[in-house]
């Protein structure tokens, strides 16, 4: 949990059977019951049979405590956690499209995006493409940097968690 | 094995030997596998209908009733019914058509996506992709709709994976890995609850239609006994307690008895069984309960919290929780003496509200009609309901004696339920008066289901209470709109008596009291169905009344 404006910032992780229509009924609770996420991202696990979902919200406790018991409803829906900040590796991966026509700006942007560990993924003759991956904060923070320079286009991921140490 | 035909006998595993149902284009195979089957097959004039028969037919069974509609249009028309046994949680599994497999998301001739379409108002569905896949498909299905808290489940069969074949495996043990209800009481807050009702004063039960779905009469009634604890109930759990029991005070709510709207708001320990909080029962989320302590019961972990914190919650199906209650208080207390002050209170509430509200100064009314038609009506007699001012009179004027004898559609409130669901009932007990206590409103959306009960001869009773307007929001309009009708006046159309005889069932117009106390001997002896046509005045208002928004104290009681 971190405390935002609205609320605090969750990460829930879940293990769903990895078949077709899951993501469908996962969303369309989120819809039906007013539940507002961040992000939400699904990908394949060690085990083939199930999709680790990790879903960011920003909400009080009422309303995440209501989100866990509905998901677990869920027939497809096998494990619910939220995980604890403190003690979770959680990243996400953003591609910023930048307008750098001149040369001052490429190399300011080149070097933005060293200082973030960032890859310049494409530079063309107006547009420098940049991976940051990191804390959705640190994604942030390189976002407002750079915004000045023109952001053409932007794609985030959302985030992808795990627990720390020996906690499944 | 053709899909269909493992269909048919899959079902039969589990038990089903009626299915509700109506055929078409996607799901022919399926029919024609039922020719020579074990199982009988009640054709329904509308695809609703069957829905709400098979919900009707479940919640006196307490087992999943089937139901059969084909693709598109026919499994859209299933949706309404499908609906009302979720916002009930009553279990069906309701079994479509779909278009052939490689026709699926070409737009073909009568497809919808019914999955996507169910998917709010379904416990799960399944879309089996290949024949040999079915059995086990229907046997998740049951285990899906009949167990934890109970719901409908949809099996969508395209057209080829019916009529394909497999070497067919019938499972006889299933796990559902992401599926795991809780049944035995959790233990860890027992003790709470108990020093909580050891405390309380002026302790109270609030029974929901948990109850009832658990079948938890006898522990709750040793509950009530035990601590002399008066009982209310939800709409959906009327009958969840002998209503002429001496701790009795009837439903809460909208249109709950005004003692027991009255006598909730006084309670300083609510106890809530297998009830969710909903809107109708108490009024405000934020009022209700103020300064009480709530222990909450209930079998789905999902309903703690969601409507209303409380103090204590006990997960698992409500009759072992209240089994177990009751073995720890009764290590506690004593029987308690039934002239506490608390009870006193509950007496003098009944007295004075029966002293206050005024009866509608007609011969024929509502509350009369149904105060005869209890007096005639064996206690053993099923009792369900349309949806309106008719189902609230119920509520109000209908004394449920035998637990577990009256249902209604509560949480979706469906006009045209009654009807299909009384003669669903009726098909699960045959050997019971079976009555549909009807408003013209509502029976007029199903009452081609005269059909059904005439041929297939099951003969329930419509005691339809008949105002020829749309009663409830007439009621509505008089009470918000200054009396400004919009919409709800049904003109003297059509003939009931009529309209009963053109099917070959018996209509009987009433004039009187004694009229009515002839029709209802009539219609309860009577071998095909029986709608008995009662007119009342349309200006009959139900009272009590919370209105919409407010709370239980602000109940207007109409004297």
């Amino acid at each position: 949990m971190v405390t935002t404006q609205n609320g605090s910032w969750y990460i829930v992780s879940a293990l769903v059977e990895n078949k077709p229509g899951v993501l469908f009924r996962v969303t369309n609770l989120f819809r039906a019951r007013s539940f507002n996420i961040e992000s939400i991202t699904v990908g394949s696990t060690e085990q083939k049979d199930l999709s680790r979902m990790t879903i960011t919200t920003n909400s009080d406790e009422r309303t995440l405590d209501q989100l866990v018991k509905q998901l677990r409803k869920l027939i497809d829906v096998v494990e619910v956690k939220v995980l604890d900040t403190e003690k979770t590796v959680y990243r996400e991966l953003a591609l910023i499209k930048m307008k750098a026509v001149d040369p001052t700006t490429r190399s300011e942007i080149i070097n933005y995006s060293t200082i973030f560990r960032g890859n310049i993924l494409d530079i063309g003759k107006e547009t420098i493409t940049v991976e940051i991956t990191g804390t959705p904060d640190k994604i942030d923070a390189f976002k407002n940097l750079v915004e000045p320079y023109g952001i053409t286009q932007l794609s985030r991921t959302g985030v992808s968690a795990l627990p720390r140490g020996v906690e499944v | 094995m053709t899909g269909a035909k493992a269909l048919i006998h899959a079902l039969e595993k589990e038990g089903t030997d009626l299915v509700f149902g109506l055929p078409g284009g996607a799901n022919l195979p399926i029919y024609d596998a039922l020719v020579g089957a074990n199982l009988r097959h009640v054709l329904v004039r509308h695809e609703q209908s069957a829905a709400h028969m098979a919900d009707g037919y479940a919640r006196i069974k307490r087992k999943a009733g089937v139901c059969f509609a084909t693709s598109g249009p026919g499994a859209t028309n299933l949706i309404t019914g499908i609906a009302t046994a979720y916002a009930d949680s009553s279990p069906i599994v309701a079994v479509t058509g779909q278009v052939p497999l490689a026709m699926i998301g070409k737009d073909a001739f009568q497809e919808t996506d019914i999955i996507g379409v169910a998917n709010p108002c379904t416990k799960y569905s399944f879309q089996p992709r290949a024949p040999g896949e079915i059995p086990e498909i229907v046997k998740k299905a049951f285990y899906i709709a009949e167990s934890g808290r109970p719901g409908p489940v949809l099996v969508d069969i395209p057209k080829d994976v019916q009529q394909a074949t497999a070497d067919m495996k019938f499972p006889d043990l299933i796990k559902v890995r992401g599926y795991n209800p809780v049944l035995d009481a959790d233990l860890s807050d027992m003790s709470r609850a108990v020093e909580l009702l050891i405390k309380a004063e002026r302790p109270i039960i609030m029974a929901g239609g948990g109850v009832i779905l658990s079948g938890a009469f006898s522990e709750l009634q040793a509950l009530a006994e035990l601590l002399m604890i008066p009982v209310v109930t939800t709409f959906k759990g009327k009958g969840a307690f002998p209503e002429n029991h001496p701790l009795a005070m009837g439903p809460i709510g909208m249109h709950g008895h005004a003692e027991a709207n009255k006598i909730i708001l006084e309670a300083d320990c609510i106890v809530a069984v297998g009830a969710r909080f909903s809107d109708r029962s108490v009024g405000r989320f934020d009022e209700f309960g103020k300064g009480m302590s709530i222990i909450h019961m209930d079998i789905d972990p999902a309903e703690i919290g969601k409507n209303k914190s409380v103090d204590v919650a006990i997960v698992g199906d409500v009759k072992s929780s209240l089994r177990t209650l009751v073995k720890l208080l009764s290590k506690k207390v004593v029987k308690r003496s039934s002239d506490s002050p608390w009870l006193k209170r509950r007496k003098e509430l009944i007295q004075y509200y029966s002293e206050t509200l005024k009866d509608y100064p007609r011969d024929i009314t509502a509350k009369k009609s149904l105060k005869k038609l209890r007096e005639l009506l064996p206690a053993n007699g099923l009792v369900t309901t349309e949806v309106g001012q008719c189902q609230m009179w119920a509520s109000l004027h209908f004394d449920v004696i035998s637990p577990g004898t009256f249902f209604s559609s509560t949480g979706l409130g469906t006009m045209g339920f009654g009807f299909p669901a009384s003669i669903g009932a009726k098909a699960a007990k045959p050997s019971v008066p079976v009555v549909d206590i009807a408003g013209d409103g509502s029976f007029n959306m199903t009452e081609n289901s005269l059909a059904v009960s005439v041929l297939e001869k099951f003969p329930v009773i419509v005691f339809l209470m008949n105002n020829y307007m749309l009663g409830m929001v007439a009621q509505w309009q008089r009470t918000f709109y200054n009396r400004r009708y919009s919409g709800v006046e049904q003109h003297s159309c059509p003939d009931y008596v009529k309209v009963a005889e053109a099917y070959g069932a018996q209509g009987i117009r009433v004039g009187s009291m004694q009229e009515l106390d002839k029709a209802i001997k009539a219609a309860i002896k009577s071998d095909v169905a029986t709608v008995i046509d009662i007119p009342i005045d349309p200006d009959e208002d139900v009272y009590p009344f919370v209105a919409p928004g407010t709370g239980l104290k602000d109940m207007i009681t109409g004297a």
